[in-house]
């Protein structure tokens, strides 16, 4: 009996209660990375591996921005527009030309889309990390530490623009269109529906939405050539647990697995950390491969 | 094959060994060592080729299988002495085996995209865990260790000079390109490109189709561990830089630059990349990928059969 | 044969079409047309290319050979979205209504178009719901939760969304009750009556003869027999020959 209320009294609630905050905070800065990933995989079959450049271009903008008029929302705004352009492009230039062959070559096209954008960052503000001010300092107490405001910040502006992104979806013409598209790209074509251009929005709006994740993260590190990659990495992670082009489970299993990883970080490293999310994976790819949080296995 | 194309291909492979083979005597060491690497490259990509190629299964996992291979070598130099060649050898393809059937098992179960991904993740998980644990793989640092010398067992020992390191590695190499043409050219070998073509054709015939992936994946992580092993012996250090993902990326390109499903593709595109790099860094010093990268994205778009494919329709024509 | 609509004035002309799926060739020089205003019928055993024809004029299918012209532009080679743009509106044989969409939703795939007024979009919703009140019940539900039926009368109701000046109809009483095949009879009859072409590919034989003025029948991806309907009866030795009924 002792021994259980000595467990209990061993486990570290205060730690737990921040690291299940700073779960949250990162899970939904993913689940807005992720969501533009498998939006884009459910529409097109494309596994962007250009994503996390994406996200760190938009950093990179942000960067810009802020330095030139010192406001981080118009940073934010800015980074957002011109990255989701700057999507639209790659996908008229290199993925349209793609569409119809096998899917191994959208894989590697947007691979060695994300290789030329990595090494163009790495030209441009090369190799030293930059900074970005978060636009509201100060914390509030939390138990033992004083929490930055900014993080909870994070949060709610990325379930604002999920929200926005999931009432778009639900309402817009072309909020149906891209769905109709999702579901099926024949017969929306037949019913006159723009595929073609249905695409080229989505990526354009998951570009939008990397980027927006970039300049909120920003300040929490240093802004470098090299970030994409981990965050492409657990997004996929994210992609693939949630269910491929199941938008609701992305967002589910970002949360999920940031929330396991904060908690895990109180006793090991964070780079070892990291091996939670790959444990969740190889999980779900033995119990149930299409995906964690898919409410009905297809 | 007909009778004389096949006299002609070996007429053509006979006059390229021995181009490879007299490359150390008459090039500077430089490019010795150059032509060296874009055959221990060529090698991994060759591996890679029998899951992209033949099988149809992109993987982006080969980082794992070379630097398990590389790292297994480094354990047998390391721990065991004097060091011994073929045991490095021994080491490093068991290691790679080993992986290879962690991944050959995740494989039968998930389909193109998702497979791809995933041999991705697992090729990041193993670089995590030898970037972190530091005590046995040396973490960021990696490992040296002394080359072994040249050795048949019991009966003769040198040290490698740089010519008989490279004859040892084309020797390696040409053994290996033999063997897995004999093996793409065998029943086996159809049975994999049907899987290829058609899984599902296949399924329903009534091949075991897990089966041949699982061997498929083995064979490939062997070979690709093996790349490993002559990498490590070449520069006597083992590293995690090799198990990052990027080196699987890199490896696929090569494929895709040569011409997959042809076994030779890979060293074309190998040398091609290595040349292309080594030529844009002249000019473009550190940024060089940026080219790279685009000449890589416009032969996804427009030649995708690769340059071994592409020179094959023009001699067809 | 009926009123003069020669190939020249027709709506939608098909003109030796070749249409292969990967290395079968399906479709050996199909040719018809069909005129403004008019209900055509085609007939033919399964698998003899009646559905490939459909998909061919609707840009899903693409002819190695020959042309389709739309009111005599030709159009071969376009991509469907800007041929349902341009009037060909298509009800495909499993109607492939969108399954996660809602009934309005669906609907709304048609209506949302350029140029179309909030006026006009309430009349066609109105018409809609007139010809088919289930849809109207269901207009909130998702469009998997329907019925077969209905299923096929959301994928009609659907096509009319794009107010089109031909509608290619694919099986559409494939699996239905009696009561809902005579409904859908008298559906083409509405439509045809509005002026709306129709195409229309069917097993059941009664039905078509019943509704189109024109029949044509395919065999081995060719067109083998073209005459008026009323040439025609249930029991005629042609019927008989290319469709064993």
């Amino acid at each position: 009996m002792a021994a259980i209320l000595e467990i209990f009294a061993a486990i570290p609630y205060d730690q737990i209660l921040v690291q299940t905050v700073n779960g949250i905070v990162t899970g939904m800065i993913l689940a807005l990375v992720a969501s533009g990933l498998t939006l884009i995989f459910g529409i097109m079959d494309v596994v962007n591996f250009a994503h996390g450049e994406l996200f760190m271009l938009g950093a990179y903008m942000g960067v810009v921005v802020l330095a030139t008029t010192g406001s981080f929302w118009l940073a934010l705004l800015l980074a957002t527009l011109v990255i989701a352009l700057l999507g639209a492009a790659l996908q008229i230039v290199t993925l349209r030309p793609l569409l119809g062959r096998d899917p191994l070559t959208t894989i590697l096209a947007t691979f060695g889309i994300s290789l030329v954008l990595q090494n163009y960052a790495l030209w441009q503000f090369g190799p030293v990390a930059r900074k970005i001010q978060e636009p509201l300092t100060g914390g509030f107490q939390l138990f033992y530490l004083e929490y930055p405001w900014y993080r909870l910040m994070i949060a709610g502006l990325s379930a604002v623009i999920i929200g926005a992104f999931w009432l778009f979806l639900k309402y817009g013409t072309w909020g149906i269109w891209i769905r109709a598209t999702t579901q099926d790209r024949v017969m929306a074509q037949a019913m006159g529906i723009p595929v073609p251009r249905v695409h080229t929005a989505v990526f354009a709006i998951g570009a939008g939405m990397a980027a927006a994740s970039g300049v909120l993260f920003g300040p929490l590190v240093g802004v470098n050539h090299a970030m994409g990659l981990d965050w492409v990495l657990k997004a996929f992670i994210v992609v693939v647990v949630g269910g491929m082009g199941n938008l609701g489970g992305s967002i589910a299993a970002a949360i999920f697995i940031s929330l396991l990883e904060a908690y895990a970080s109180i006793w090991v490293s964070p780079a070892q950390a990291v091996i939670v999310s790959f444990a969740v994976l190889i999980l779900t790819l033995l119990i149930r491969p299409t995906g964690l949080f898919v409410p009905t296995p297809k | 094959m007909k009778k004389r194309s096949r006299r002609a291909y070996w007429i053509g492979f006979g006059i390229i060994l021995a181009l490879l083979a007299m490359a150390p005597l008459v090039l500077p060491e430089f490019w010795r060592r150059f032509l060296t690497e874009i055959l221990i490259w060529g090698l991994l990509a060759m591996s890679s080729d029998i899951l992209i190629g033949y099988t149809g299964m992109i993987s982006f996992g080969h980082s794992a299988f070379f630097g398990l291979g590389m790292y297994g070598a480094a354990a047998a130099l390391l721990t065991v002495n004097p060091p011994n060649l073929w045991l490095a050898i021994g080491y490093g393809l068991i290691g790679a085996a080993g992986v290879a059937l962690f991944v050959a098992y995740f494989s039968t179960r998930l389909r193109d995209i998702y497979f791809a991904i995933t041999t991705l993740i697992f090729s990041q998980i193993f670089y995590v865990i030898i970037f972190t644990w530091t005590e046995v793989t040396g973490g960021e640092n990696g490992l040296t260790f002394r080359r072994p010398p040249l050795s048949i067992p019991w009966i003769y020992s040198t040290p490698f000079t740089n010519e008989t390191l490279h004859w040892f590695v084309l020797a390696v190499v040409t053994a290996s390109y033999l063997i897995l043409r004999r093996i793409t050219q065998s029943p086996f070998g159809m049975v994999l490109q049907s899987i290829r073509e058609n899984e599902g054709r296949t399924r329903a015939i009534g091949y075991p189709v897990e089966r041949y992936k699982i061997v498929a994946v083995m064979l490939s992580g062997v070979f690709a561990g093996l790349a490993g092993v002559l990498y490590a012996i070449q520069n006597r250090f083992a590293a995690p830089d090799f198990v990052y993902f990027l080196v699987s990326g890199e490896t696929v390109i090569f494929n895709v630059m040569g011409g997959i499903g042809t076994l030779v593709g890979p060293f074309v595109g190998a040398g091609f990349f290595l040349l292309l790099r080594e030529a844009f860094s002249r000019f473009f010093t550190e940024y060089y990928l940026i080219p790279v990268g685009i000449v890589f994205i416009a032969m996804v778009i427009f030649m995708p059969q690769g340059l071994v494919g592409f020179g094959r329709s023009w001699l067809n024509r | 044969m009926s009123a003069v609509h020669t190939p020249i004035e027709a709506l939608v002309t098909v003109d030796n079409i070749h249409t292969y799926y990967g290395k079968s060739h399906i479709l050996h020089g199909v040719s018809l047309y069909v005129g403004a205003g008019e209900v055509v019928g085609l007939l033919g055993r399964n698998g003899v290319g009646k559905s490939t024809t459909l998909k061919t004029v609707m840009g899903l299918a693409r002819s190695s050979q020959g042309q389709v012209l739309l009111a005599g532009r030709s159009i071969t080679g376009l991509p469907a979205h800007t041929l349902a743009r341009l009037g060909i509106a298509y009800v495909p044989e499993d109607r492939r209504i969108f399954r996660f969409l809602t009934v309005m939703e669906n609907l709304r795939t048609g209506l949302d178009r350029h140029g179309v007024t909030a006026a006009r979009k309430r009349e066609l919703l109105d018409k809609v719901f007139t010809y088919f009140p289930v849809l109207a019940e269901r207009r909130g539900q998702p469009g998997g939760t329907l019925s077969g039926g209905e299923q096929q009368m959301l994928a009609i109701a659907r096509a009319m969304m794009l107010e089109p000046r031909i509608i290619l109809l694919d099986e559409p009483t494939e699996g239905l009750m009696p009561r809902m095949v005579s409904q859908i009879g008298q559906i083409i009859g509405a439509l045809h009556r509005d002026g709306v072409a129709i195409l229309l590919v069917e097993q059941n034989v009664p039905l078509t003869l019943e509704a189109s003025e024109r029949i044509y029948i395919m065999e081995k991806g060719m067109v083998r027999h073209h005459c008026a309907a009323s040439d025609l009866k249930v029991n005629d030795a042609v019927i008989h020959q290319y469709l064993g009924v």
